[in-house]
């Protein structure tokens, strides 16, 4: 218990960063997938193409290697920088990996969300004669929304967890880091990792509630 | 791309076939100028330059790096996915127990698992088992006991999601021919649960495949170490055409395994369900993680 409360200060900030950048991500995986989800039901068969390799890329390659890649490939060779200063410059591309990732995940879950939309929303749709676009925005994807907001949440919290991978694109503020750090110094800490393990809880487990009530708020009742 | 979205659009007339051309061209100069881009941004740092790629030519590059390093990522995949399994099964089960002293202890196992980052998970295995076994590399037992414990909860809660599910008249009609608690479990309850899940199951295996690639954080040597350090270490600049190769060779892995289970998704005897927008195409819980 010692350890937890004289470590507490570093673990806090790093845990912090964790949060950082899980609002970011979440901002942009969201933004991300919606626009990706829109290409993949697209009546041009070029975005519907684009779209589904970018997911089936994306989805099947280790999230280790698409940070890891970004820091190393994208960064250091192929010269992307964010900005001067080594630590946000790898923060930045933590959220453009994560990101990158899980919109792929966000995709996938809206597209489930679009597949539940009974058949006759879309045939009254373009009966009324709504564009593809129109009928998109005003039909189906509001429904699709509102049925997929406890997977959605299932994500959000998977990507929350995976902001701890973010040691493998050299960003080393984080709490894995932090953690792994304090380990390296004073040994494996049981309270260190509870208390680390607490807090990844005491985010993940309301967002899991929320989306659930959410879900239960917004269903479409059929 | 399924069938089932082109409901979303009608058979188009004059107009509409105007603008999806007009949309089509733009698509194809965007997607086209995205790939030249990047195309470009390589040429620009040299990674088309042969002698970045020639080595995945030669058959040494494959039997010292690429084999022993898929090697490394298929032990700790199948041992975890096996151990999942086991882990999974065993505490699936003790939630559906009527024992509360049973149900809840599994109820809190799955759910606290369920809840920490696989890494830190991973991480604190790794220096714990130091300490409680004495020295020595247990960077394969922290990777697999880490896969196990969070992807055997997930599956815990697949197979007591299916064992659910299985309609209440199945149980009913077993208790009424004078099956016990077990035998209705492991008779009549379980093949139709574990029939029902099985593309869940194996879209699980699937996340288990990609996350082994957290090895590569503790150290462990599989495909990520040696694609993406020990090759690069030996063949300078290669960072990013190695990275491509490897990102193919896992991308080929997993999505062998989702064909697996989709196709187990469409057999024949597999449930049916209602009409919607697009049939059965996203009923494999969407891997999230």
């Amino acid at each position: 218990m010692d350890e937890l409360i004289r470590y507490a200060p570093g673990l806090a900030a790093g845990f912090l960063k964790n949060l950082q950048l899980a609002a970011l991500c979440a901002l942009f995986s969201l933004s991300l997938g919606t626009i990706l989800v829109a290409m993949r039901v697209a009546p041009t068969p070029v975005l519907r193409g684009a779209g589904a390799v970018y997911v089936t890329v994306v989805r099947n390659t280790p999230l280790t290697l698409v940070l890891a890649f970004s820091a190393v490939g994208l960064s250091d060779t192929l010269g992307l920088t964010f900005s001067d200063t080594p630590s946000t410059n790898s923060f930045w591309l933590v959220v453009l990996g994560l990101s990158i990732y899980t919109s792929a995940f966000v995709c996938e879950a809206l597209r489930s969300g679009i597949n539940t939309v009974p058949l006759g929303q879309a045939e009254a749709a373009r009966a009324i004669g709504l564009t593809f676009v129109q009928s998109l925005r005003l039909v189906i994807l509001p429904q699709a929304f509102r049925s997929v907001v406890a997977p959605l949440g299932s994500v959000m919290i998977a990507m929350t967890k995976n902001t701890t991978v973010a040691i493998a694109a050299g960003y080393l503020a984080e709490s894995s880091f932090v953690m792994k750090d304090t380990f390296d110094n004073t040994g494996v800490s049981i309270p260190i990792f509870l208390g680390l393990v607490a807090a990844f809880m005491t985010v993940t487990l309301p967002i899991g509630v929320c989306a659930s009530r959410l879900a239960g708020r917004f269903a479409v009742a059929r | 791309m399924s069938s089932g979205s082109t409901v979303l659009f009608d058979a188009p007339g004059p107009v509409a076939r105007r603008r999806n051309t007009i949309l089509t061209l733009l698509a194809t100069i965007a997607t086209l100028g995205v790939a030249y881009l990047v195309y470009a941004k390589f040429d620009e740092k040299g990674q088309w330059n042969s002698e970045l790629w020639r080595h995945f030519i030669s058959a040494s590059t494959w039997t010292e790096f690429i084999i022993p390093g898929l090697t490394g990522t298929l032990t700790a995949a199948g041992l975890g996915a096996v151990f999942a399994l086991i882990f999974g099964a065993a505490f699936g089960l003790a939630r559906l127990s009527e024992h509360g002293w049973i149900r809840q202890p599994a109820g809190a196992v799955v759910d606290i698992f369920r809840a920490i980052p696989l890494l830190l998970l991973i991480f604190f295995m790794a220096y714990l088992s130091p300490t409680l076994f004495g020295r020595g590399d247990y960077t394969l037992l922290a990777l697999v006991g880490g896969l196990t414990l969070y992807n055997g909860s997930v599956l815990a809660e697949v197979l007591r999601a299916g064992v659910t599910a299985v309609p209440r008249g199945q149980s009913e009609a077993a208790y009424a021919l004078g099956l016990r608690k077990a035998g209705v479990m492991w008779h009549v309850l379980l093949p139709q649960a574990v029939t029902a899940m099985m593309p869940a199951i194996v879209s699980q295996f699937v996340v288990l495949l990609k996350d082994t690639a957290l090895g590569y954080i503790i150290g462990y040597q599989d495909l990520l170490s040696y694609g993406f350090q020990f090759l690069p270490a030996n063949y300078f600049g290669t960072r990013v055409s190695s990275a491509i190769v490897i990102a193919t060779i896992y991308i080929g892995l997993n999505m062998t395994l989702s064909a697996l289970a989709s196709w187990l998704d469409h057999r024949p005897f597999a449930p049916r369900e209602r009409r919607t927008l697009a049939p059965r195409e996203q009923r494999l819980a969407p891997a999230s993680e």
